[in-house]
C-alpha cells in the first residue's frame, strides 16, 4: 500500500497562442488565454494512480491557487484521484516559487505522511521548475527532478529512471520521496464516464457560498451539509487552515519581484527582398560570399 | 548598503564525468564582468572527485580563487551531497550573487540551496546586468537584473531580489559569450573539507548512461534549420543536402522536432539550444517567439517563407518569398555554379 500525494497545478494556456488572444499592438492578453491543466502534473498524477493500480493506496491531489483552480482538482477526481484538496487564500496571492514552496509544504504536512509526493517538472506560465526541489527542501525530502519512470517499489525504495544532460540514470531513492516528473514519462489516461458523472458536482465552501448567494432558496450550510454526505465537497484549505507565519507567504514572502515586464512584439525589420529565382538567389550567394559567411 | 556585505560571485562549475560543462564557462566569463561591475571577487564553486584539476581550469576564465570540494563520493552529481555542500558555503560566506547553468543538474540544485537559505532565484535567464534600481520608492544600488523570458516565450520579464543578500540565477546555456583570458589568473585554491553522511545515500545511482553528444550546433559557423512548414520528413532531406552543400549543421524548429522530421538534440529554441552561428538560414520556418530566442542572435539571417507574414521575416537580413521545397534545389545549384 502506497499513499501519493500530487502537486497539480490551474495554468493559463501559453501553448496554444492564436491570433485571439493577441492585443492590437501585437502583445498577448493573458486575460482571454483559457486557464488548463498543467501537462505535466497530469503524467504525475498519471504515475500516482499507476502506482496505486500496481501497489494499492490512495492518491491525494492538492493545488494552490485562486478558487477557480477547483476545476483541475475535478479534473483529478475524473482521473480516479481518492481525495482532493484546494489551497486558496487572498494572502497567497503574488507567491514566487519560494513563497508557494513553503505553503505548500506546509499544506503537506497538515494532510499527513505520504510515500510519494509527485509533480510536473515545471509549468508551463513560469517554466522555472523551481516549486517540486524548493517543496522537497522545506518538507526535508530527498528529490528526484526530470523523472521519466518509476520502475517498481519495494522495500521502502522505489527505483527511478530520470534525463540527465545526455543521457539517463536509475536511482534507488529512499520513501519518502519527492519525485517531479517529464512529459514523456506517460500518457495519462482519459477520464472515466463514470467518474465524471460522479464527480462533476463536487464543489469547494466557496462555490456552495456563492450558490446560495445566488440563489434565495439555497443555504451555504444545507449545501454543504448534501455535498458532504454524497461526497461531493472538496476540501479547503486557508491561511487559518495551514500552519503558516504570513509574513512568508504570498508577495510579502517572495523574494523575487518582477522589475519590468516588456511583451515581445514583432519589430518591423527591414530585410533585403530576394526573388526565389536562380538570378535572385545568385545575388543572394555573392552577398553571402562577400561577407566572407562561407568556407 | 555596508561594506560587510559581501561583493563576490560564484559560479557552481558543474561538471559531467569529470569534465566542466561549457555552460560553467560560459558563466565565468559572464561573472568576471559582473564581478569587476560590483568590485567584487569571482569564485567557481568545484565539487568533484577530480575537483582540483577541474579547479585548474577556471582559471582560464577569470576565476579569482576556485572553492574546491573534492572526494571520491562526489564523482557524479546527487542532489543531496552536492546540496549539503553548497547550501553550507553560501550559508557561510553569503556571496553576493551566485549562478548555475540552467541545466537538468543547474535546475535541480539551485532551487533546493534558494530554499534552504532563503535566497531570491530566476530560473533560466537570458540576460544578467547589475544596475541600480528604484523598486517601491526605495533606492537599490547595484541590483542583479534578472532577465528572462516568460510566459511561453511572450514577454522577457526583468526580476530582481532585492530584499537577500544572496542573488541566485539559473542562466540558459549558450546565451552567455565564451572567451578564454590570454593570461590566466594566477591559481588559488581554497580547499573545503567533506565528510560523507549517511543522509547523503537516501538516493544513490545504480545505473548511468550519458554520451558527448556528436551534435554541435553552438560551435557551428553555418546553420540551416527547417520548420514544420518542410512538410515532410522526407522533404526534410532537402536541409541536410543544403547544410552538406555548405558545410553547416542541421537543424529545425521545435514543431519540426515535434512532427519527427529531426531528433531533439538539432532542436534551436527557448526549450532548445541557444546558437549564434556567422550564418543561419531557416527555411520553412514561422519564426514564432520560442524559436526566435534560440537564434536572432545569428550574424545573418536568410529566411525562406511562403508566408509572406511570417515574423521570421522581420528579423531576417535575407527574405526569399517562396517555397523552401522548390527554392533550396535552385539554391544548391547556384551555389555550386558560383563557388565551385
Amino acid at each position: 500500500m502506497l499513499s501519493s500525494l500530487v502537486l497539480v497545478k490551474q495554468v493559463p494556456d501559453t501553448a496554444n497562442i492564436s491570433g485571439k488572444v493577441m492585443n492590437d499592438d501585437g502583445t498577448v492578453n493573458r486575460a482571454k488565454l483559457p486557464a488548463v491543466f498543467n501537462a505535466e502534473d497530469r503524467v504525475a498524477l498519471e504515475l500516482a494512480l499507476r502506482l496505486r493500480d500496481r501497489y494499492g493506496g490512495k492518491v491525494t491531489a492538492i493545488t494552490m491557487g485562486p478558487p477557480r483552480a477547483s476545476d483541475v482538482l475535478r479534473e483529478c477526481l475524473y482521473m480516479g484521484a481518492d481525495e482532493v484538496c484546494l489551497i486558496t487564500d487572498r494572502k497567497f496571492a503574488g507567491a514566487d516559487t519560494l513563497a508557494t514552496s513553503y505553503v505548500l509544504g506546509r499544506a503537506v504536512r497538515k494532510l499527513g505522511t505520504f510515500d510519494f509526493i509527485l509533480g510536473g517538472r515545471q509549468a508551463i506560465d513560469g517554466d522555472t521548475a523551481q516549486v517540486g526541489p524548493q517543496t522537497a527542501e522545506k518538507l526535508g525530502l530527498p528529490q528526484v527532478t526530470y523523472a521519466e519512470e518509476i520502475r517498481d517499489v519495494s522495500d521502502g525504495y522505489a527505483t527511478i529512471k530520470r534525463k540527465i544532460d545526455g543521457g539517463y540514470e536509475v536511482l534507488r531513492a529512499r520513501l519518502p520521496v519527492l519525485v517531479t516528473v517529464i512529459g514523456e514519462a506517460a500518457v495519462p489516461r482519459p477520464y472515466s464516464a463514470k467518474r465524471v458523472m460522479q464527480y462533476k458536482n463536487a464543489r469547494t465552501l466557496i462555490e456552495l457560498e456563492k450558490l446560495a448567494d445566488d440563489n434565495s432558496l439555497l443555504y451555504s450550510d444545507r449545501l454543504v451539509h448534501e455535498a458532504k454526505a454524497k461526497n461531493l465537497f472538496i476540501q479547503t484549505f486557508t491561511m487559518d487552515d495551514v500552519d503558516v507565519e504570513p509574513e512568508r507567504c504570498g508577495i510579502k514572502g517572495s523574494p523575487t519581484k518582477v522589475h519590468k515586464i516588456e511583451s515581445v512584439v514583432l519589430a518591423g525589420g527591414d530585410h533585403a527582398r530576394i526573388e526565389p529565382t536562380k538570378e535572385g538567389l545568385g545575388k543572394l550567394i555573392d552577398a553571402l560570399a562577400r561577407d566572407h559567411l562561407f568556407g | 548598503m555596508n561594506d560587510m556585505v559581501s561583493k563576490d560571485v560564484w559560479v557552481f562549475v558543474e561538471q559531467r564525468d569529470g569534465k566542466a560543462a561549457e555552460v560553467s564557462l560560459e558563466l565565468l566569463c559572464k561573472g568576471r564582468k559582473l564581478a569587476d561591475t560590483l568590485g567584487g571577487e569571482l569564485k567557481a564553486v568545484v565539487i568533484a572527485a577530480n575537483a582540483l584539476e577541474l579547479a585548474e581550469r577556471t582559471f582560464h576564465y577569470g576565476a579569482d580563487e576556485a572553492l574546491v570540494v573534492a572526494h571520491p563520493s562526489l564523482a557524479h552529481f546527487r542532489t543531496m551531497p552536492y546540496s549539503r555542500v553548497l547550501t553550507e558555503l553560501v550559508r557561510e560566506a553569503q556571496p553576493r550573487i551566485v549562478l548555475f547553468g540552467a541545466t537538468v543538474i543547474g535546475r535541480d540544485i539551485a532551487p533546493r540551496i534558494a530554499s534552504a537559505t532563503g535566497s531570491g532565484l530566476t530560473a533560466d535567464c537570458t540576460d544578467l546586468q547589475i544596475a541600480d534600481v528604484n523598486y517601491l520608492k526605495q533606492e537599490h544600488h547595484r541590483l542583479l537584473l534578472q532577465i528572462r523570458p516568460a510566459f511561453g516565450g511572450n514577454i522577457i520579464a526583468t526580476i530582481i531580489t532585492p530584499d537577500t543578500r544572496v542573488q541566485m540565477a539559473t542562466v540558459r546555456e549558450g546565451v552567455m559569450e565564451l572567451f578564454p583570458l590570454q593570461t590566466p589568473k594566477p591559481s588559488r585554491i581554497q580547499q573545503i573539507p567533506f565528510e560523507p553522511l549517511p543522509l547523503d545515500e537516501l538516493v544513490e545511482i545504480i545505473e548511468r548512461h550519458r554520451e558527448e553528444s556528436r551534435v554541435n550546433l553552438k560551435g557551428a559557423n553555418i546553420i540551416v534549420s527547417g520548420g514544420y512548414g518542410m512538410g515532410s520528413a522526407e522533404n526534410f532531406r532537402l536541409i541536410h543536402e543544403l547544410a552538406h552543400v555548405l558545410g553547416g549543421e542541421v537543424a529545425g524548429s521545435r514543431a519540426a522536432v515535434d512532427a519527427g522530421f529531426l531528433p531533439r538534440e538539432r532542436q534551436v529554441g527557448q526549450t532548445g539550444t541557444t546558437v549564434r552561428p556567422k550564418l543561419y538560414i531557416a527555411c520553412g520556418i514561422s519564426g514564432a517567439i520560442q524559436h526566435r530566442a534560440g537564434m536572432q542572435e545569428s550574424n545573418k539571417i536568410v529566411a525562406i517563407n511562403s508566408d509572406p507574414d511570417a515574423p521570421i521575416f522581420e528579423i531576417a537580413h535575407y527574405g526569399v518569398f517562396g517555397d523552401a521545397i522548390e527554392v533550396i534545389p535552385k539554391l544548391i545549384e547556384v551555389y555550386k555554379q558560383r563557388l565551385k
